[in-house]
C-alpha cells in the first residue's frame, strides 16, 4: 500500500509563524567595498531580507567644526576640501560664499564665473564617480573604467588650475587663490566634447541594461512626501519629484545668467536617482560651455576687500601700504564683521550648508557644517527594511553619500 | 515671510531681524506648536538644518538654532531656542530628518532632546564621557578608556588626545623614516642638501 499525503502552499502558509527561523544579525562595514567609506550598518536579517537597519557612523569624524573655531578663515579652507573629497572645488566655493555673505562682499564677475565653472567640473567629477561605482555595485564593472578616464583627465585640468589633484584648496575669502592659466578655457573645452562621448556611451551600457534595471527599478522607492521630511536634497530630492534646485531657485555666484534645466525624477527609486545624476552630467557640460563662452575679463579678487583679501606678492614686496596690509591679514585672518549667516550651496550631493557666527575678527565662534550626505544616510533606518541584503549595495550606490562629508 | 504672523500668533517669540532671513527666538514650549505652524500653513516643509550653539549674553548656556526651508517659496526661516536647564524639546516627531540632527546635539553639547526617539550619541562612541564642541573642552582632546574594553584589557591601549607639540596638530619631531623628512626636522633646507 502506497501511503502519499498531499501538501499544499496553504499548509505552509498557515505554519508560516511556526517555521519563522531566528532572526540573524549581520554586520555591514566599516570597511566594506559597497559602503563607499567607512560607514557601518548593523542589519537584522530574516532570511536575506532586512528588516531592520542601524547605520553606525562617525568612524571618520574629525572634529572640523571644531577645528574651525581654533583658526582663522582661510586656514580653514584646506580642511573643507576634506567634507566631501570626491568634489574640493564646490566645498571651497560654498565655504567662501558663506563668509563673504557675512562679510557683505560683492565679487568681481569673473571670480563668480571661475567659481560657477570650478563649480561645475566639481559635479561632473563627483557623478562621474558615483554613477561608477553604483554600476559596479550593480554588477556592472565596464562603466567605472569609461567614468574614471574622463575623471582623469578632470584631475589634469584641476592640477594645472589649482596646482593640486585632489586637496584643491582654490578659494580664498573674497576671491580665488590664482587666474585660470593661458589657454586653459580651450583644454576645459576640448575636456567638455570627450565627456559627452562618454556620458553617451554610459547611457549606451546602463539605461537599458536589463541586470541594471532588475536591480535598481522599483527598489527603495522614496517618497516626495518622504523625501521632504527626512531633509533630503540635491539630486535625491529631485529624484523624488521635487522639483527644488538650489542653482535655479537661490542663485548665487551668478548661476541666474547661465541656461539650464533641472532633471526631476517620477518615482523616487533607486533607477531614477540615477537617471537625474545623468542628465546632471549633461546640464554641467551645457553651462560649463556657456561660462567658457562668456568669461568675463577684469579682477578674479574683491580688490577692495582691504581687510580680507591678500593682496598681489609684487605690490606686498614693494608697496608699504600692501606689506602692513599682507602682515595684518596672514597674522590676524581676515577681518569679518559680527553677525551670523547661512548659507546652502547646490553641491553635487546635495545642499551643503554653513552656519557661521562671528564676534568679529578673523576667526569664526562657530562654525556648524550641513553635510548632504549626513542627512542622507539618515533615510536609511526607513528605506532599507524590506528590501534583500543584496538590494543594499544598490540602494548606498543610489544615494551617492561620502562619509567625510558625513562624518565631518 | 511676514514676522508678524509668526510674532502674533506666538507672542513670546521675539524677532531678532536676521540680515539674510527672518530670524526669531522661539521659547521652548512653543517650538513644536511653532515648527507645525510654519510647516502646515507657511509652506517651510523642509528642515534644512538644526545644530546646538553655546550661547553668549544669554541666562542659559546652550542654544539650539532651526534652519527651515520652503521648497515652494524658496525661502529660508530661522529659529532660535534656548536650552533652559539643557532641555529642547524634540521636533523630530514633525520633521524626522531632525532625528540625527539632535542626535549630533546631543553628542557634541550634551542637549537633551524632550521626547525624541533614538537618544544616542552619533559621532563618537557610545561610551564617550564629555562633549566635544563645548567651548571648555580643550581643542587637544582629553585621554579616554579605549571603547572596546576587552581589547584595553589585554592590549592597555587608550585613546590618546590629539598631540600638540609646537602646534594644535604638528606631530612629534624627529625621524618617522629613511628619507622622509618630517615637519620638524631642521638638519636640511633648500641652501644645504640633506646629508
Amino acid at each position: 500500500m502506497k501511503i502519499t499525503k498531499e501538501i499544499s502552499i496553504g499548509d505552509v502558509a498557515a505554519r508560516s509563524e511556526e517555521l519563522r527561523g531566528e532572526n540573524m544579525t549581520l554586520n555591514m562595514g566599516p570597511s566594506h567595498p559597497a559602503t563607499h567609506g567607512v560607514l557601518r550598518l548593523s542589519l537584522e536579517l530574516d532570511g536575506d531580507k532586512v528588516v531592520k537597519c542601524d547605520p553606525v557612523i562617525g568612524y571618520l569624524h574629525r572634529g572640523d567644526e571644531k577645528i574651525a573655531e581654533n583658526m582663522t578663515y582661510n586656514q580653514f579652507v584646506p580642511y573643507t576640501d576634506r567634507l566631501d573629497y570626491l568634489a574640493p572645488l564646490a566645498n571651497n566655493v560654498a565655504y567662501a560664499i558663506a563668509v563673504e555673505k557675512l562679510a557683505g562682499l560683492k565679487l568681481p564677475a569673473r571670480c563668480e564665473a571661475i567659481r560657477v565653472l570650478t563649480c561645475e567640473m566639481a559635479r561632473i567629477s563627483s557623478h562621474l564617480l558615483g554613477i561608477g561605482v553604483y554600476a559596479m555595485d550593480t554588477g556592472a564593472w565596464t562603466v567605472f573604467m569609461y567614468t574614471f578616464n574622463e575623471r582623469e583627465k578632470l584631475y589634469t585640468l584641476f592640477e594645472e588650475l589649482t596646482g593640486a589633484r585632489f586637496t584643491t584648496s582654490y578659494t580664498r575669502i573674497g576671491g580665488v587663490t590664482r587666474d585660470i592659466p593661458d589657454g586653459w578655457l580651450a583644454k576645459v573645452s576640448a575636456f567638455c566634447d570627450g565627456v559627452e562621448r562618454t556620458i553617451d556611451e554610459v547611457d549606451k551600457l546602463l539605461t537599458r541594461n536589463g541586470i541594471f534595471l532588475e536591480r535598481t527599478e522599483g527598489i527603495a522607492t522614496i517618497s516626495k512626501e518622504m523625501a521632504l521630511a527626512y531633509g533630503l536634497t540635491g539630486p535625491n530630492l529631485r529624484a523624488s519629484g521635487v522639483p527644488f534646485d538650489l542653482r535655479k531657485d537661490k542663485p548665487y555666484s551668478g548661476y541666474e545668467q547661465y541656461d539650464f534645466d533641472v532633471p526631476v525624477g517620477v518615482k523616487g527609486d533607486c533607477f531614477d536617482r540615477y537617471l537625474v545624476r545623468m542628465e546632471e552630467l549633461r546640464q554641467s557640460v551645457r553651462i560649463i560651455r556657456q561660462v567658457v563662452k562668456s568669461m568675463p575679463g577684469g579682477a578674479w579678487y574683491a580688490e577692495d576687500a582691504k581687510k580680507i583679501f591678500l593682496p598681489p606678492k609684487a605690490k606686498v614686496m614693494t608697496k608699504m601700504e600692501e606689506l602692513i596690509q599682507n602682515f595684518m591679514l596672514v597674522t590676524e585672518g581676515p577681518q569679518i564683521p559680527a553677525g551670523e549667516v547661512y548659507f546652502e550651496a547646490e553641491n553635487p550631493k546635495g545642499a551643503l550648508g554653513f552656519y557661521v557666527v562671528s564676534n568679529g575678527g578673523g576667526v569664526p565662534y562657530r562654525l556648524r557644517i550641513r553635510g548632504p550626505s549626513f542627512v542622507s544616510l539618515s533615510i536609511l533606518p526607513a528605506i532599507v527594511p524590506g528590501n534583500f541584503l543584496t538590494d543594499v549595495a544598490s540602494i548606498l550606490g543610489s544615494l551617492d553619500f561620502v562619509m567625510g562629508e558625513c562624518d565631518r | 515671510m511676514d514676522a508678524a504672523a509668526l510674532t502674533s500668533r506666538f507672542p513670546a517669540t521675539q524677532d531678532l531681524a536676521g540680515k539674510d532671513m527672518p530670524t526669531f527666538r522661539v521659547a521652548g514650549g512653543d517650538l513644536l506648536a511653532a515648527v507645525r505652524f510654519l510647516r502646515d500653513e507657511h509652506g517651510f516643509d523642509l528642515l534644512a538644518d538644526l545644530c546646538g550653539l553655546e550661547l553668549q549674553g544669554r541666562p542659559v548656556r546652550f542654544g539650539v538654532v532651526i534652519h527651515l526651508l520652503s521648497t515652494t517659496h524658496k525661502e529660508y526661516v530661522r529659529l532660535h531656542v534656548d536650552a533652559v536647564g539643557d532641555r529642547v524639546p524634540s521636533v523630530s516627531s514633525l520633521h524626522p530628518g531632525a532625528n540625527w540632527h539632535e542626535r549630533e546635539a546631543f553628542d557634541m553639547f550634551g542637549i537633551v532632546f524632550e521626547g525624541h526617539p533614538d537618544p544616542r550619541r552619533i559621532l563618537m562612541w557610545d561610551s564617550y564621557p564629555y562633549h566635544p564642541l563645548r567651548k571648555d573642552f580643550p581643542l587637544a582632546g582629553i585621554e579616554v578608556p579605549f571603547p572596546a574594553a576587552d581589547v584595553a584589557e589585554v592590549t592597555g591601549q587608550k585613546v590618546e588626545p590629539a598631540p600638540m607639540m609646537g602646534g594644535p596638530f604638528v606631530s612629534h619631531g624627529g625621524k618617522l623614516s629613511e628619507g622622509e623628512p618630517s615637519a620638524l626636522d631642521q638638519s636640511w633646507t633648500e641652501e644645504k642638501p640633506k646629508a
